[in-house]
């Protein structure tokens, strides 16, 4: 794809640079993802395959009922909590990296 | 016990309810009075901070359905309605990882602002509004007609069309006067009153008549049953004074599902559809792989529908910046997952305390009854008064919700129908004023819709809505901010297939069920398989969606924004940047929109 604003050639405009942010972004999301949607699907997975495990009583709750009733609030909690940690700081490295290099290039040319 | 739920009118139910709608007004008036630019209208002056926006989010989100739809669901189905609760809140996951950040950074009024915005095409602007629209009304009318039934019930003999009226002229009036920052407040408010109607009740009923573990613990697991543990067992075992169900009787319309079922996964609801192809004579072993597959499609409809919601959406905007946007996620699935821990208590204990709920009636006067109702046990004053509590938080569900809703119908007419496509040279002065007589036109048409509808179960129209919105919207918004090839002709036919067809198959399965088509009916009972996928049809419309648009956008490579590099870049790159008051410029000396 062609730029047609190429008066940008500093490192923040490349296609390195972009790419490289989508890159690490969309890893970081897509591997949270997993981790919910493992849990997610493999519940009806269990229930399905194991049923005489899934109806054990916990102190009174069947097993499957106290997963997705009670406990999958606080482990959506820690992945999302995991993931606004490491969001904010994969960004915050961006910036500086990006403008970092930004500099360096603007010096090589002068 | 059971005689106490004859209904007459309470004084601290009339009276808790009425502060509850006269306190909607009073914020609203007292909130309209800060709300002065058309930025105020339409997204809060983009500065609401994370603790009131995740209020206020939360408070939108929870509506009429979760209220009182979710205990309901869970008294008459058991554990298949659990998902509802874990995948309404868990949809916010989605939205977080791969939504909430971009779209906030790529700072647009509306979703219609982001589809014209990120394809370059006012053309797509268009389908987008539509969507919107339909969506928005979809949403509206099941809190319409939780409210008529809900004011019916508070006052008996009141007729349906008061609620509905009530609670429509209350939140346009809010809507029209303070638009977006006037509601945040409003709606902020009602959530901290829902999960107080919703925890203090169920605190109170289980000190009294057991805890959530020890009524599960009476309904037996199939298990159990065959090692012969009793009911008289289980009382003594328990504490739980629990009656006898009454026995299913057809006259009497009572249906009370078997212990067994309504405990396991897989039960009656999930396994509906193979359920009616026995009755038509197919011989089925086993029923359990369709509900399987119902319930993984209904687990993908509630969590990406989430994350495709325009009333919920719009709210992103809202945030100060992408970093506020991702905190106020956060909030917002702790505030929604510590609610949503309580309706099923509800459904449990209305299992059985209250059996005489199952008597086949829609609407509070069945099981969706039980969250209103169940405080009555408690006999007296007390009774009366958290009855009272929990009739409050519904109408705080009911006009919470429609109040997001109107704010983000209102504004796709107004900002991008009017602001846009009619009149693009008008003022934002002039578009604020459109936005007041947009208000009152919309709250008007949903008020009349909310008539139309009063003999739909709640969770069908909601259903509806989800189905369409994780088969367009969720698509949509994920293929444009992660992949560059898109074009608009390919996010078009993907979202109109994905959508319309979703529709088409769940309205089809309507008609077969309530309608009279009984050719259609007979034929789905001889394909249960079919008629699963047509019930839920998100396992197939978003995958559908998804393929039409990648395929589309190949197909139609050529027509791929120019500056596509610079959208990405503005949807990804750190906000310390700078990129998007840079790309705006240029764009603007561009002599672009």
């Amino acid at each position: 794809m062609h730029d047609p604003l190429p008066e940008h050639d500093d490192f923040i405009h490349s296609e390195e640079f972009l790419h490289r942010l989508m890159r690490r972004q969309f890893r970081l999301s897509a591997a949270c993802a997993a981790c919910f949607v493992v849990v997610l699907l493999g519940l009806p997975l269990l229930n399905y395959f194991a049923p005489g495990l899934m109806s054990v009583r916990v102190g009174g709750f069947t097993l499957s009922w106290l997963v997705l009733g009670v406990l999958f609030f606080p482990f959506v909690w820690v992945i999302s909590g995991v993931f606004i940690r490491k969001s904010l700081r994969m960004e915050s490295e961006e910036a500086e990296e990006a403008q970092a290099e930004n500099r360096k290039r603007a010096a090589r040319q002068s | 016990m059971m005689a106490a739920i004859e209904l007459k009118l309470d004084f601290w139910v009339v009276a808790l309810s009425a502060v509850t709608v006269v306190l909607t007004i009073w914020m609203g008036f007292w909130a309209a009075r800060k709300a002065r630019t058309a930025s105020d209208f339409f997204v809060a002056g983009r500065s609401v901070s994370v603790g009131w926006n995740a209020s206020a989010i939360s408070g939108e989100y929870l509506s009429a359905a979760s209220f009182m739809g979710i205990a309901g669901m869970v008294m008459s189905s058991g554990y298949d309605a659990l998902w509802y609760p874990v995948c309404y809140a868990c949809g916010y996951l989605f939205l977080l990882l791969f939504i909430a950040g971009p779209l906030r950074r790529f700072g647009a009024y509306t979703i219609p602002d982001f589809a014209e915005g990120r394809f370059d095409s006012p053309l797509f602007r268009k389908i987008a509004v539509t969507f919107v629209l339909f969506i928005g009304f979809f949403y509206t009318m099941p809190q319409m007609n939780g409210a008529g039934k809900a004011l019916s019930y508070i006052i008996p003999g009141l007729p349906y069309w008061v609620g509905v009226a009530v609670v429509g002229a209350v939140i346009t009036v809010n809507v029209a006067l303070g638009g977006m920052k006037g509601i945040t407040l409003v709606q902020a408010f009602q959530y901290w009153l829902k999960m107080f109607a919703i925890s203090v009740p169920v605190f109170v009923l289980v000190a009294v008549f057991g805890g959530y573990s020890s009524h599960l613990r009476a309904n037996l697991t199939a298990g159990e049953q065959a090692a012969g543990v009793t009911v008289e067992v289980r009382a003594a075992e328990t504490g739980v004074k629990r009656e006898v169900l009454p026995p299913n009787d057809a006259a009497k319309k009572v249906s009370v599902p078997a212990d067994a079922a309504w405990i396991a996964p897989f039960g009656p609801r999930s396994s509906k559809p193979a359920v009616t192809a026995q009755k038509a004579g197919v011989a089925i072993a086993d029923t359990k792989p369709y509900a399987l597959l119902w319930t993984y499609s209904l687990i993908i409809a509630l969590v990406c529908g989430t994350a495709g919601l325009p009333h919920i959406l719009v709210r992103f905007y809202t945030n100060p910046d992408g970093v506020a946007a991702k905190r106020t996620t956060m909030w917002v699935m702790i505030l929604i997952g510590v609610f949503y821990l309580f309706p099923p208590v509800f459904g449990v204990l209305g299992r059985n305390l209250m059996p005489e709920l199952y008597n086949g009636a829609s609407g509070v006067k069945g099981t969706d009854g039980s969250v209103l109702k169940l405080p009555l046990l408690l006999g007296g004053v007390w009774g009366s008064v958290l009855s009272g509590v929990t009739c409050a938080g519904a109408f705080a569900a009911f006009m919470s919700t429609f109040s997001g809703l109107l704010v983000s119908i209102t504004g796709a007419l107004a900002h991008d129908i009017y602001g846009r496509i009619l009149r693009p040279q008008s003022t934002a002065q002039e578009r604020m004023q459109m936005f007041k007589v947009f208000a009152f036109v919309c709250g008007a048409a949903a008020i009349l819709l909310g008539l139309v509808v009063e003999n739909f179960e709640i969770n069908m129209l909601v259903g509806w809505a989800f189905a369409i919105a994780a088969t367009s919207y969720f698509p949509l918004l994920f293929l444009s901010t992660w992949w560059r090839g898109i074009t608009m002709k390919g996010a078009a036919a993907g979202m109109l297939a994905g959508g319309l067809l979703s529709l088409g198959s769940i309205v089809s399965t309507m008609f077969a069920d309530n309608w009279g088509a009984d050719g259609l009916k007979a034929w789905y009972a001889q394909h249960p398989l079919i008629r699963t996928l047509a019930e839920q049809p998100a396992i197939w419309g978003l995958p559908l969606a998804l393929f039409l648009m990648v395929v589309v956008s190949k197909a139609t490579r050529s027509s791929i924004p120019g500056d596509v590099r610079r959208k990405m870049l503005v949807l990804h790159a750190p906000e310390t940047l700078g990129l998007k008051e840079e790309y705006i410029k240029e764009h603007e000396g561009m002599g672009g929109h």
